[in-house]
């Protein structure tokens, strides 16, 4: 009864009985295969197929049986490895990210030993399979211009200093290993302290003195004095390409843009949550004549546990649309880690509800909020994190270091093999 | 094994091979006699087998309820539950809904369309099941490279370890600890996922009674790890039924554990940092038929190869979702718990560093696409923010920002129950509504709109002030059931509160900066003379 039919008379039958799997058939004869126009390469596996049926050579059909768990599978099977390639494009996108430089060496007008170069992008973040990213994300640890409250876990490590922010700025220098300061202008805030912004100027200053790193200066938040504050302290720091943050639409941002322009600052465009006021805001300062060069960008920070997906996904978007090509959103991200400490898992002695499992002591929670909160935004975007602990900025420093692949990084770690953490034998915990 | 290859040849071939001569041992009648129980153990069997390495993305992936609606039964006959049809369609967009909650379209006049509408639901990584019952969980079954172009679908199932060089009731009181651990997060209790058990010993009898004893404490789903395919099998013989995730084949053991995965009908992880390697092993699995299948390519805890371990991971994702690479698109499992190895985590001075650094390994691939990642440290710094991360990245992010403004009651309050005041972004809404209802305290929540956003930055950006606290009282008739004209704001709108005392003309109180502390606040504030 030897017939030859069609393949695809085969599948009509199969289909039409609803069988997708036929066991103990067994096949007998010749096999002629006749590949499609234009070459399609016989996939391994089926070649495989095929190579087995061939060699299992001669046999009469027995029918249909029901399948059955096989008892030695592994024999039985008898099967090789069908070899393949891994293979994925590159990613290229049509966009890339501004470069800016915070700082001002002598050389150009200012007094810093050292710049800070951010952005430069044209891949997603550490995505350096795609296109190596230019420059690694950088650190600004944070300095107030009077004592604030902070969560004991930070406390410690900046009590000595708070009365002088002079001294609290070089020590995120030199104890922390802060690429930049960020000094807070907060005492000027009306409901605060209402510090001139005369006082301000000094304050910024003295963080001048004290350190040789790029600085970023931020008011108090208070959207009618920040203006005047950051005007009068744009002014003093004249010639140190200063970060000034920051214009937001709820105030007169072209006040400081305007002197940010004047006195040769860099400006951080800071917007809440949303992709269409940054763009608006952008728009703005560009037809105030901000050239590109000089914008940072920051989209807000929200805290694990506290929107931070809502902040992720923000930076996120905005970085695949500069990448795109939208112009508007083409620049370095700032993300103030610091707000990390408001999640209350971040300082809380216990949890305030009931039914929680214990929290542990909340020193060791904090730092880890930090990073998290971090590293994440850098993931999505971030090229500068303002941080707070010194532990955490470090951690972030070193993470992000390793994916940047930084040049001669002796942090190699220990050479271990993967596959050994099955039997690694450690107890701690 | 040939003839089943041969089966599915035929099944796919069409796109490949236009003809094949072909002598058969069998005719027509003979397959019309098939036995009912054949079809039913057979069914689904290669429905995502890719032979053919169709290059993926050719058929356009569904994005509305009408493209499938094409091709449902259209009869609106109710039995899924829904009143018509394109009801039920858009459930099945969002996996609300599953195909099998149709009846009509298993029968035989819709079955062509019911297998297209398969195909063309199925997500572009396979999604994977481990364990049983309530706590089972499925991993993969992801359909986009970020979060925003529609929503990762199953967070990445954290499980945490166990050795079998434990002590017996060591062992108990830290599946248990695993086991029970909860933290309540925007209106529930998060949970963690599984257990991994590892052998230490290298035996496979010590192995195997450390897996019974573990799957006694717990029913959550279960990792068994080791190399060594002797100790799976002896572990697996305790727990096939529960269908634990066997870890790991290699290039020298896959051969045994193929058998394990197909015996014993339980998932299977396959380990190689080579990604040629790896695909070959996911490939040579799937066309044995073996469906349940998680990639581990290998997670080296810092320096370059930690790097080089986060470009695996995407690039395999991205192979999977952008170029359709059947082959490798199967859940990927991480192993942050490397990092204790890196840190010497075995020296108790080292325990907080290696879990710090535990926590940012299994930050990066919560992110960057892990679907189940192995941890160590159980302490709750450890916990926490890895649950409330993995909780954060999986939200869907077209889940609404905000709540509803309006009044709400909290237990039973009288009208001399205090008034708090929050916003109505759904977070901070679900966090002071737990932090007073957990601990029992009869209050009013007024809940202002803030345009969905957060105290402290509506603060700062205007979209909460005096002027929203006075409409929100006189729309919320908040008259009618307060009688002591007192409001208690957060402490974060501190700075509102004269100006809120001059608009509305009620008494207001600052309450503390966080909610977490108006049990405290109310024993020093509550009530307020003239109130009581
Ligand atoms: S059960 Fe099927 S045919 Fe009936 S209404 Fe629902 S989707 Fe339509």
């Amino acid at each position: 009864m030897e017939k030859e039919i069609t393949l695809a008379d085969i599948a009509k039958i199969l289909d039409k009985y609803d069988i997708v799997e036929l066991e103990d058939v067994k096949i007998k004869g010749d096999i002629e295969l006749e590949l499609a126009e234009g070459g399609v390469a016989l996939p391994p596996s089926i070649a495989q197929a095929l190579q087995s049926i061939i060699s299992a050579g001669a046999g009469v059909g027995t029918g249909v049986q029901k399948a059955q768990i096989p008892t030695t599978p592994a024999e039985e099977l008898n099967l090789e490895l069908i070899r393949t390639e891994f293979k994925v494009a590159k990613t290229e996108w049509k966009g890339q990210i501004e470069e800016v430089t915070i700082g001002a060496t002598s050389a150009d007008g200012g007094t810093r030993e050292g710049t800070v170069t951010i952005g430069g992008e044209k891949a997603l973040p550490f995505y350096n399979f795609d296109y190596q990213m230019p420059h690694p994300p950088v650190i600004s640890v944070d300095c107030f211009d009077m004592p604030i409250k902070l969560a004991k876990a930070v406390r410690g490590h900046y009590e000595d200093v708070m009365e002088d922010v002079g001294e609290w700025a070089k020590k995120n220098v030199r104890e922390f290993g802060a690429d930049m300061v960020t000094i807070h202008l907060i005492s000027t805030d009306p409901t605060i302290k209402d510090t001139s912004a005369r006082e301000a100027a000094k304050t910024v200053e003295e963080v001048l003195q004290a350190v040789k790193v790029p600085i970023v200066i931020g008011g108090s938040g208070n959207p009618d004095k920040d203006p005047e504050v950051l005007e009068a302290a744009a002014e003093a720091a004249e010639g140190e390409r200063c970060l000034i943050a920051s214009a937001n639409l709820n105030m007169d941002y072209e006040r400081i843009a305007k002197a940010a322009l004047e006195h040769g600052h860099v400006i951080l465009s800071w917007t809440q949550l949303d992709i269409n006021a940054q763009k608006t805001l952008n728009r703005y300062l560009f037809k105030m004549g901000v050239p590109r060069e000089d914008i940072v960008i920051d989209p807000t920070t929200a805290t694990l546990g506290y929107g931070l997906d809502y902040a992720f996904t923000n930076i996120e978007r905005m970085r695949i649309s500069a990448l795109k090509g939208a112009t508007d959103l083409a620049f370095p991200i700032s993300c103030g880690v610091t707000n990390a400490w408001g999640a209350r898992e971040a300082w809380m002695k216990n949890s305030p509800i009931a039914e929680d499992s214990y929290w542990g002591p909340a020193v060791n929670r904090g730092p880890l909020y930090e990073i998290i909160t971090g590293l994440t935004l850098g993931v999505a975007g971030g090229d500068m994190f303002m941080m707070m602990h010194p532990k955490a900025a470090a951690a972030v420093k070193r993470i992000t270091q390793m994916l940047f692949g930084a040049a001669g990084a002796e942090d190699e770690g220990k050479k271990v093999k993967m596959e050994d953490w099955v039997t690694w034998s450690g107890k701690a915990v | 094994m040939e003839k089943k290859v041969v089966m599915q040849i035929i099944k796919r071939i069409g796109k490949c091979v236009r003809k094949i001569l072909f002598y058969s041992p069998f005719d027509k009648e003979q397959i019309a006699g098939l036995d009912e129980n054949v079809k039913e153990t057979n069914k689904n069997l290669f429905q995502n087998v890719n032979w053919c390495n169709e290059g993926g993305h050719e058929e356009m992936k569904i994005s509305s309820p009408m493209e499938i609606w094409k091709y449902l039964p259209g009869t609106n006959c109710g039995k899924c539950g829904e009143k018509t049809c394109l009801a039920f369609a858009s459930l099945l967009i969002e996996r609300e809904k599953n195909l099998k909650e149709c009846p009509p379209l298993f029968e035989p006049k819709y079955a062509e369309k019911g297998k297209k509408l398969a195909e063309l639901l199925a997500p572009e990584v396979r999604e994977v099941e481990i364990g049983i019952g309530d706590k089972a969980r499925k991993i993969g079954g992801e359909d986009v490279m970020y979060r925003h172009e529609r929503t990762f679908f199953n967070r990445t199932a954290l499980v945490y370890d166990v050795w079998d060089t434990m002590k017996e009731e060591e062992l108990r009181a830290r599946v248990r600890e695993i086991t029970d651990w909860q933290k309540f997060y925007v209106g529930e209790f998060l949970k963690v996922d599984a257990i991994a058990v590892r052998s230490v010993s290298g035996e496979a009898k010590t192995f195997a009674d450390c897996v019974k004893l573990a799957a006694e404490e717990t029913d959550f789903p279960l990792v068994l790890c080791s190399f060594n395919a002797k100790v799976i099998e002896e572990g697996l013989k305790e727990v096939s039924d529960r269908k634990p995730l066997i870890y790991a084949a290699d290039k020298d053991t896959w051969k045994e554990f193929l058998g394990f995965a197909k015996k014993y009908k339980v998932p299977v992880a396959l380990f190689s940092p080579d990604l040629d390697m790896l695909n070959s092993l996911a490939v040579t699995f799937s066309s044995a038929g073996v469906e349940g299948i998680v990639l581990d390519p290998g997670t080296y805890p810092a320096g370059k190869g930690l790097k080089e371990t986060f470009s695996r991971f995407v690039r395999i994702r991205r192979a999977g979702i952008i170029e359709g690479n059947k082959g490798l698109a199967y859940p990927l499992m991480s192993v942050p718990m490397s990092a204790w190895m890196d840190n010497d985590g075995d020296k108790a001075e080292n325990a907080l560093e290696s879990s710090y650094w535990e926590a940012i390994i299994a930050d990066l691939f919560i992110i960057k696409y892990a679907d189940i990642m192995i941890l160590h440290s159980i302490e709750p710094h450890s916990l926490i923010p890895e649950r409330t991360l993995a909780a954060n990245i999986y939200t869907d992010p077209r889940r609404p920002v905000s709540v509803e403004p309006g009044l709400r009651e909290v237990g039973n309050p009288t009208e001399k129950s205090p008034l708090f005041v929050t916003t109505n972004f759904a977070l901070t809404y679900y966090t002071v509504e737990s932090d007073i209802s957990s601990n029992k305290i009869d209050s009013y929540l007024m809940v202002v709109d803030s345009e969905g956003i957060g105290v402290e930055s509506a603060v700062a950006g205007g979209q909460l002030n005096a002027e929203n606290f006075k409409d929100a009282l006189e729309s919320f008739r908040v008259e009618d059931k307060v009688k002591h004209k007192t409001l208690v704001i957060p402490g974060l709108a501190a700075r509102l509160s004269g100006e809120t005392e001059d608009v509305t003309g009620w008494t207001v109180l600052v309450g503390p900066r966080d909610s977490g502390r108006i049990p405290g606040w109310m024993e020093k504030n509550w009530p307020p003379e003239g109130v009581a």
